[in-house]
């Protein structure tokens, strides 16, 4: 899950911005501020991986605070002048330039790239780091799971269990644990019983998805974020 | 004259009525407050002040899908930088119409 702030001196393209960043289920809006001063007390302290910045803005400009930040996370610039957009692209973390009022197809759009930078970055993480795979304790064992074997998770009780293509394995741990330790790139809750690895979908139906031959149910609450997910045609 | 509407924000919404009543809620609170100051600082001759309020006030038009009174705002702000107002008295005119419209809502 990404953090993200909106940083804007009018409350309603404030308000309209966060209304538009709930079709970016991957994106968690945390703070609102009226101006960049604000803003850049609160990343300082917390850091953030998303900023949706206005560039008019009263004291400190959009593109000020942007000059200030040594480690900028991604930013996408709204502003109603265009005239700033050759300069904003200058910066490689700006993944985009919105003219308000901002049209909801073009925000679609934005969407798709921050999912493209989004996916880019938790790629990189995953080859610097080695998060490949996952241990797990099994009878004071330590297995060595790789994820992109891994088909789903089950809670059951006091244990999950993690279907692989070749074994089933039970493992002492709550859903929640595992959840935190998977990759949102592959990973995510369907119901509150089953976490699926979304790449091993066979096909859906209205309540289920069929991963290998095992059916698994949606929950009516995560049935639009993982439509949101796949690549509808 | 074009008249302002809610389109943009029921599409924004995508039907969440709590969305749509509580930007209603920040226009009908903010509006007049900037109508207000816009005009006492068109009255005091303080220009640059005003230009800053209907930089406000256009993203106002904008939401309220008034896409030619946005333009002549854009236009306008840049005219009272340089010190001029030949374009007030239209600007008024949408000033009142949208006031009205937001009074009823």
């Amino acid at each position: 899950m990404m953090k993200g702030i909106i940083v804007d001196d009018e409350s309603t393209a404030r308000e309209i911005m966060l209304e538009m960043c709930k079709a970016i289920p991957e994106v968690e809006i945390v703070a609102l501020f009226p101006n960049a001063i604000e803003a850049l007390k609160y990343v300082n302290h917390n850091p953030v991986d998303l900023i949706f910045l206005d560039i008019h803005m009263p004291g400190m400009t959009g593109i000020d605070f942007v000059q200030t930040l040594n480690d900028a996370p991604y930013i996408v610039l709204t502003t109603s002048d265009p005239q700033f957009a050759i300069e904003a692209y200058q910066y490689d973390f700006i993944v985009d330039y919105l003219v308000k009022p901002i049209p909801v197809d073009r925000f679609e759009t934005t969407v798709k790239r921050l999912r493209k930078a989004f996916n880019q970055t938790e790629e990189e993480v995953a080859e610097n780091t080695g998060q490949r795979e996952l241990y797990i304790n099994i009878d004071r064992r330590l297995i060595k799971l790789k994820l992109d074997e891994i088909l789903y998770v089950e809670a059951k009780g006091d244990y999950i269990h993690i279907k692989t293509f070749k074994e089933e394995f039970r493992v002492h741990s709550t859903l929640k644990k595992i959840k935190d330790k998977l990759p949102d790139r592959l990973f995510m809750q369907i119901h509150r019983s089953f976490v699926i690895n979304f790449t091993k979908i066979i096909d859906i139906q209205d309540n289920s998805v069929l991963i290998e031959r095992q059916i698994i149910p949606i929950s009516r609450s995560n049935r639009p974020v993982l439509m949101q997910r796949l690549n509808l045609l | 004259m074009e008249q302002p509407t809610l389109d943009y924000i029921k599409e924004i919404s995508g039907g969440n009525t709590d969305f749509e009543q509580k930007f209603v809620t920040v226009l009908q609170d903010e509006f007049p407050k900037e109508k207000e100051a816009y005009i006492d600082f068109l009255s005091k001759e303080n220009l640059e002040e005003a230009s800053k309020v209907v930089h406000k006030l256009k993203h106002k038009f904008g939401i309220l899908s008034m896409t030619d009174s946005y333009r002549l705002a854009v236009s306008y702000e840049e005219e009272l930088k340089d010190g001029q107002r030949e374009q007030e008295e239209e600007f008024t005119a949408i000033l009142e119409m949208v006031h009205a419209f937001i009074k009823e809502l």
